[in-house]
């Protein structure tokens, strides 16, 4: 335990005196929403990769694969392709034309208050799905870590909750991007070190390894079942099996690359061949990772087992569990306080891009029409409304405790992102006839179906048994409406249908002329925001 | 000084940014809606764009079926994807990690391709520069 606090505190104290750093150098608001469009390609590869690294794919992802196998995989793969899409189509043409949102992008060429009103509705609609998920996340570690410490879970989550304020109003998007570069560090190093235990724990043959792999026992509903993780149908089973997975891979595909706080982080480089660089530099490290999770996940299933995972702690614990059982009680900690590092770092990524388009989108541009009363308001309001945030996420950790998997709930704020915001981006920047009233109704027929769809499927609505565990509660008792999980399928192709109708159905001479300014500042940067060089350097 | 930290300004660059510009990306400022006009309409600015239709259009279907066929198999053809290749990994374990070196690939040879769109965006931007300080 002790060389586990050490490290966290650590962390916290390296944290800290970045956030003093990052507050002593930043003035004004490109600097604070932005990090003054100084990060370099490698530093933005490490934070992008930090914001997607969250404790919904470090112990949501491994937890998955510990009890589904190979099905639990896909939610890797699923994460790592997804910024194909980001690398192909968004990333640049996003940085040449937006400032620090995705609202940006949008209001380029449309009306922009109605689009920016909506676009920071559904941008905090995700991020607050992004947020509940992280902090399950804590929640079960907190419950794990602290049992017998005199800490209460309640006190831990305050104290995240504090902390992430702290580095989002002082540092501003410089502190958070710093955050998340030395936290994708540790982590990295930290599944790399598990990995190679695991391949260890069998002589280092690989042969060895999944030939365990292919033979995992657990008991189902009193049954002793031995089982194949290598083989795919473990979890995903006819008749909706199929077309659940297929409505996974679209979430990933299309949600990935309409996630609000990683969109933010192409406004933090300097131009768009410096986003495009850092998305490769995010796709090697997230590649490397989501590979070594599935390391993880099946020797987590080996060598803990799925019965003990179910009983000491559920599907999050697998990871920290497998450290355990691997290197004893200081592994353990040491791996648990990385996971919570991660939970506080991407924390506090949501809460600044949640914040910014708070004061951006909605305070000045929808309520004061694109004027600032006075110079440094925007900032002020974003500051304020992190406060907020934070103030919400640690009424809603304290509310919830341990529920159901993180990498699902994160994998449902996806689903908003898939269905609402990426379709009008994608429109917006590759449809000259895209309007408005476009934007609108895609925006809102997104958000209504993927949100009343979760609400329907499975993940909320179930009937439990009477002796079933909390850890598998469902919020709705009665038979589920939409028969999948995965609600993208439906949602999405609504989505884009609400956008091109919409689009259709009215006429707007103004946006389709502009898409010629749209256009060529997307593809050249002619007129695209610059860096702050010399301000930060003086 | 650091008074232009947070500048809000959104004139294309080399000028000299007034504090006083609104926050949204706006057209009355340099160039103005015909020079936008004549630069998407140009020779050089539709080669650009003719070039990365041509890599970014095949390189994303081919992804996307790629991709997309993973759940379609591992759903419909589940006994064909249980095939064990080497040892005991399976057929869908191997499709799966193939994925990764597809993305790496695409993002790789990408890279490749955007230095010649990165070319014809400099000689165009200067020529655009070029032009506006001959006004």
């Amino acid at each position: 335990m002790s060389i586990g606090l050490a490290v966290f505190f650590a962390f916290i104290a390296a944290t800290l005196g970045i956030t003093y750093w990052a507050a002593k150098h930043s003035r004004g608001a490109s600097a604070y929403f932005a990090a003054g469009r100084r990060i370099t390609a490698w530093q933005n590869g490490f934070a992008v990769a930090g914001d997607f690294m969250s404790a919904a794919s470090f112990l949501g992802i491994v937890g998955l694969i510990a009890l589904q196998g190979f099905d639990g995989f896909l939610y890797a793969v699923g994460g790592f392709v997804a910024f194909v899409t980001i690398l192909l189509l968004i990333a640049e043409p996003l940085r040449n034309t937006g400032k620090y949102t995705m609202g940006d992008v949008l209001a380029y060429r449309l009306r922009p208050r109605p689009v920016r009103a909506l676009a920071a509705l559904s941008t905090l609609a995700t991020i607050l799905f992004y947020m509940i998920a992280q902090m399950v996340g804590a929640g079960a570690l907190v419950a794990l870590l602290l049992a017998n410490s005199g800490i209460s879970y309640n006190m831990a989550v305050t104290g995240v909750g504090i902390l992430m304020m702290v580095y989002v109003v002082f540092g501003g998007m410089l502190a958070t991007t710093w955050v998340q570069i030395i936290k994708a560090m540790i982590l990295s190093t930290c599944v790399l070190v598990l990995t190679v235990m695991v391949i260890g724990h069998f002589n280092f043959r690989l042969g060895e390894f999944f030939a365990a792999a292919s033979h995992v026992a657990y008991h189902q509903k009193d049954q002793l079942l031995v089982r194949d993780f290598l083989q795919p149908g473990l979890h995903y089973k006819p008749p909706y099996g199929p077309v659940d997975l297929i409505s996974l891979s679209l979430v990933f595909i299309c949600g990935t690359a309409g996630l609000p706080h990683i969109l933010v982080k192409f406004y933090t480089v300097p131009d768009a061949q410096t986003a495009r660089k850092s998305v490769v530099w995010a796709m090697i490290l997230i590649g490397g990772f989501y590979g070594m999770t599935s390391v993880l996940g099946l020797g987590a299933a080996v060598i803990v087992g799925p019965d003990y995972i179910v009983t000491h702690g559920g599907t999050n614990m697998s990871g920290p569990l497998l450290a355990q059982a691997l290197a004893g009680d200081v592994f353990l900690a040491l791996v648990s306080v990385v996971a919570f590092a991660t939970i506080l770092a991407v924390v506090a990524g949501l809460t600044i891009s949640a914040s910014t388009s708070f004061a951006h989108d909605f305070w000045v541009n929808v309520i004061h029409r694109g004027v600032e009363r006075e110079s440094g308001e925007t900032v002020l309001v974003a500051r304020v409304s992190a406060l907020v945030v934070g103030a919400v996420a640690i009424v809603i950790a304290i509310a919830l405790g341990p529920a159901s998997n993180a990498g699902i709930l994160a994998t449902l704020g996806m689903a908003v992102a898939a269905s609402a915001n990426f379709p009008v981006i994608a429109l917006s920047i590759f449809w000259r006839r895209f309007n408005t009233a476009g934007a609108i109704a895609g925006l809102s027929v997104g958000l209504l179906a993927s949100i009343g769809l979760i609400l329907a499927s499975p993940n909320f609505m179930g009937i439990d048994p009477n002796n079933r565990s909390a850890a598998l509660h469902h919020l709705i008792q009665a038979k589920a409406w939409f028969p999948l999980e995965n609600v993208g399928i439906v949602s999405v192709p609504l989505g884009f249908l609400a956008a091109i109708l919409g689009t259709l159905l009215s006429n707007e001479p103004s946006a389709e002329a502009k898409f010629n300014e749209f256009m060529v500042r997307a593809n050249t940067g002619l007129g695209a925001e610059e860096a702050s060089g010399k301000a930060i350097a003086s | 000084m650091e008074l232009n930290a947070g500048s809000t300004c959104t004139i294309p660059q080399h000028r000299e940014c007034s504090m006083t510009l609104p926050a949204q990306p706006s057209s009355q400022n340099f160039p103005d809606r015909a020079e936008w006009d004549r630069l998407a309409t140009g020779a050089q600015f539709q080669d650009l764009l003719a070039r990365k239709k041509a890599f970014i259009l095949p390189a994303f279907l081919f992804f996307l079926v790629y991709y997309l066929l993973l759940p379609i198999l591992v759903g419909y053809a589940p006994t064909l994807m249980s095939n064990q290749v080497f040892g005991t990994v399976t057929l869908a374990y191997l499709f799966a990690l193939s994925q990764f070196v597809v993305g790496w690939t695409i993002a790789g040879l990408y890279l490749m391709a955007s230095k010649k769109f990165d070319k014809i965006i400099e000689s165009l931007l200067t020529r655009a520069k070029g032009s506006e300080g001959g006004k």
